[in-house]
């Protein structure tokens, strides 16, 4: 018996399936891409307050020696920082003082086919032993001790345009991970793989097959190529033992009349059972999509009174500016509103399926290509009661569409779009990463924190920005919101009132991820990546 | 250098007045101009290819990758079609940019379609005669009143030094014609109170959430934070006169063709 409780001990290591439910209980640490399993972006630490936020001085930074956007969100465990760098480094760090204990480089295919740049948004941690998905669209288990990798799985073929950018989520014993790849005609999965051993557990595809239920909301052989990528970490729910991903957008992005019928599940979040994979519900935003409106905005669990009674909701801000409230335990749509200028839609059925009304040949539709919000988190706070949206305000364009044939490993697109533009040779915002001049200016969008009453969707308050905002969002115990933006700056706003508290300049770099808080030694931490630096603050 | 007059005075103005788009694909190919010129066929199909490979991340406008620009350059890496080509099929190690298997036929069309600022009507604007237009620029036109080139001239509109890098012959006609419409926001007149009550007129340079950093109409340098000011306004009308009416078609076309040839002093 003893002998067992030891080799128990040493094979579940140090973070136990225990501690990511209770992460919440331990804010010192940032155990998840989130967080915690809900996705609230929120933590209970609270040391660093309204009255003291003035004070916040910058504690180290960490260089990056690799160009390009850096999204990823860090893990910090009983202080020790663990993140990834472009392409798929993992960089253990020490969280008082920014010195390196080791760097792990993965070394892959190089000839990876990834839309967006060679991005990679952070780890998962179960025991001792880090998760980390790969361009080349394997999944990697690595020790976080040494920094050795434990092994290695090919989790989907590359070659035909199939990536990992997301970090991977831990649930019980396995690493569950989605596939990137929604403008390479891939068609999507999430699966489950054992921790200890790489062993594939389950897989959901999240475009089914003929026969597979949602089959008939495809026609033909569209199914094949129809893409459902995921690239933005889901949540969990440990009572209920589902897992909830925000699913991709349909292949041909912009060309929906080669791919009649709903679609499913692209666009839509999808409940599983985490220990089969098995679809629990499933609810679409974005039926046929033509917009490229990826649906892979992080599902928000929270507990609240909905209508007077005590709820399992789930939130999520989508792409295609619609601010959602469903119960979680059924995946019944219990209020939809817009959070932005909307035409594409003249509202949500009382199922929430949207009155589409899509613009003419030509015409200018709102929200653009770009969406309301993406991939960068928003927050909930527990106790404002108000979901925070990092939002592009006004954002349009003219979307085109045409016929597209597909060719594994190369771009699926079948169309395009034009954002609108001020005057006929105006620069217009880069859809990914700005230069240090902002010369496209204000005049047709800009960037915006919202936060949002959720049981009217109602804006409680806004917090505009001059540029946009690629920018994720933390809420903490002592009602303070930390974001940034396109233009390098970290603010601290007050979370009941959007009034800004503080603020630095780091640099004219974009800040792509979503900001953590932890605590060594009694001390609370923020840390945010700018550009190619990720700086650290306290008092 | 004689004046490569390819089309009839009418029709010149025609094309200026109601801005009718004019391609002269095979006449002007042997003659001299601000830029090369590709065949309206290969720029057509290069729309095509760049819809299908490269819009995603260098968006429609060609901007979408930040610090690059595709219609305006520069494009260091790719300052010759050669190079364009040789770069879209390597791609950029260590970057975002993959590379491609283009056919010979697809990445000449892309090539075009890049060079000739994606304008896939291949809009091109007869071709004037630089030489007169330098002229025009310096005496009846008075561009250096406001507008810098090199060492001459003044900052109060953006620094021509390089213009015929960054803007096709038919955005800078636009401009010549009608500066209100086209300006370009960030270059709009601004003007500043602070709290002690001095105004401050100038150019915008740049600006974000809490400053803005302007070129005065003296040539200083000024930072402000807007928190700081007593009153902040952007004018939208261009202080810029049309030159629409006071020069004459031809001597418009000849403008044109010397802003175009504009293309920095190589230092």
């Amino acid at each position: 018996m003893i002998a067992i409780v030891v080799l128990l001990t040493a094979l579940i290591g140090q973070i136990t399936t225990d501690r990511l439910i209770r992460a919440a209980d331990e804010p010192r640490n940032w155990l998840t891409y989130s967080g915690t399993y809900s996705g609230q972006r929120y933590s209970t630490l609270s040391q660093i307050d309204r009255s003291n936020v003035k004070s916040l001085q910058l504690k180290w930074l960490l260089q990056n020696q690799v160009a390009g956007p850096w999204e990823s969100v860090p893990l910090v465990v009983d202080g020790i920082m663990y993140v990834t760098q472009r392409p798929n480094d993992v960089v253990a760090v020490d969280a008082t003082t920014g010195r390196i204990f080791w760097i792990y480089k993965y070394v892959g295919a190089t000839d990876y086919k990834v839309c967006c740049g060679a991005n990679n948004r952070g780890l998962a941690m179960l025991g001792n032993t880090l998760f980390m998905g790969t361009l080349d669209a394997h999944l990697v288990a690595i020790d976080a001790q040494t920094g050795r990798p434990l092994w290695n799985v090919a989790v989907a073929e590359y070659a035909r345009g199939y990536s990992i950018t997301l970090a991977p989520l831990t649930v019980k014993d396995t690493v569950i991970v989605g596939v990137g790849g929604g403008e390479y005609g891939i068609r999507g999965f999430i699966a489950a793989y054992d921790a200890r051993s790489g062993k594939e557990v389950w897989r959901f595809n999240t475009i089914p097959a003929p026969g597979e239920p949602g089959a008939d909301s495809w026609s033909g052989d569209a199914w094949k190529n129809g893409g459902g990528s995921l690239w933005v970490t889901g949540t969990y729910d440990p009572a209920l033992n589902l897992t909830y991903w925000g699913v991709g957008n349909p292949g041909p992005d912009f060309n929906a009349a080669q791919r009649p019928g709903d679609n499913l599940y692209t666009d839509s979040v999808v409940a599983l059972n985490a220990d089969t994979g098995k679809l629990q519900w499933h609810f679409q935003f974005t039926p046929n999509d033509r917009y490229d409106w990826d649906s892979t905005q992080v599902p928000v669990l929270v507990d609240a009174t909905w209508k007077g009674a005590p709820a399992k909701l789930l939130m999520l801000a989508n792409r295609n500016g619609f601010f959602y409230v469903l119960d979680r335990t059924s995946g019944k749509f219990l209020f939809g509103k817009p959070f932005i200028k909307v035409n594409w839609a003249s509202g949500l059925d009382s199922n929430g399926r949207p009155i589409q009304t899509p613009q003419p040949p030509g015409a200018t539709t709102w929200p653009g290509q770009q969406g309301g919000t993406s991939w960068y988190s928003p927050s909930y706070s527990p106790r404002t009661g108000l979901f925070y949206i990092p939002t592009w305000e006004d954002v349009s364009g003219v979307f085109t569409s045409q016929p597209a044939q597909y060719q594994p490993g190369q771009y699926y697109w079948g169309g395009s779009f034009r954002t609108s533009r001020p005057a006929p040779d105006a620069p217009v915002a880069p859809n990914i990463r700005r230069g240090p001049i902002n010369n496209w200016t204000n005049e047709l969008s800009h960037g915006a924190v919202v936060a949002v009453d959720p049981q009217s969707g109602e804006r409680k308050w806004t917090f505009p920005m001059y540029d946009l905002t690629d920018a994720g969002i933390l809420t903490t115990a002592s009602d303070l919101l930390f974001t940034g933006g396109r233009e390098g700056y970290f603010q601290a706003l007050d979370a009941r009132t959007g009034e800004l508290l503080w603020k630095a300049s780091l640099g004219s770099a974009q800040i792509m991820m979503g900001p953590i808080t932890y605590e060594v030694e009694g001390r609370q931490y923020v840390s945010v990546i700018c550009g190619n630096v990720m700086a650290t603050f306290g008092l | 250098m004689s004046h490569p007059d390819t089309v009839g005075e009418g029709l010149k103005s025609l094309a200026l007045q109601v801005g009718i788009l004019i391609t002269l694909v095979t006449a002007s190919a042997a003659q001299d101009h601000s830029g090369q010129q590709y065949a309206q066929t290969d720029v057509v199909a290069g729309a095509r290819v760049y819809a299908a490979l490269c819009i995603g991340c260098h968006g429609a406008n060609g901007a979408g990758v930040g610090g690059i620009d595709l219609r305006q350059g520069p494009l260091p890496r790719a300052s010759t079609d050669a190079a364009l080509t040789t770069l879209l099929a390597k791609g950029i190690p260590g970057t975002g940019m993959p590379s491609f298997t283009l056919d010979p036929n697809d990445a000449r069309a892309l090539v075009a379609f890049v060079r000739s600022g994606f304008d896939s009507n291949t809009t091109i604007v007869p071709q004037g005669d630089a030489g007169h237009g330098r002229v025009i620029f310096e005496g009846k036109g008075a561009c250096l009143t406001c507008h810098r080139i090199d060492t001459r001239g003044r900052d109060i509109g953006p620094d021509l030094t390089e213009i015929g890098r960054g803007r096709t012959a038919v955005a800078i006609q636009r401009s010549l014609i009608d500066p209100t419409g086209t300006m370009i926001p960030i270059n709009r007149p601004v003007r500043a109170v602070t709290r002690d009550g001095r105004a401050i007129t100038g150019r915008r340079l740049n600006e974000d959430t809490y400053t803005v950093q302007i070129i005065t109409d003296d040539g200083r340098l000024v930072s402000m934070v807007k928190a700081d000011l007593r009153q902040w306004s952007v004018s939208t009308t261009s202080p810029m006169p049309s030159y629409k009416d006071t020069l004459t078609p031809a001597e418009l076309i000849d403008l044109v063709a010397y802003v175009s040839s504009l293309k920095g002093t190589g230092r």
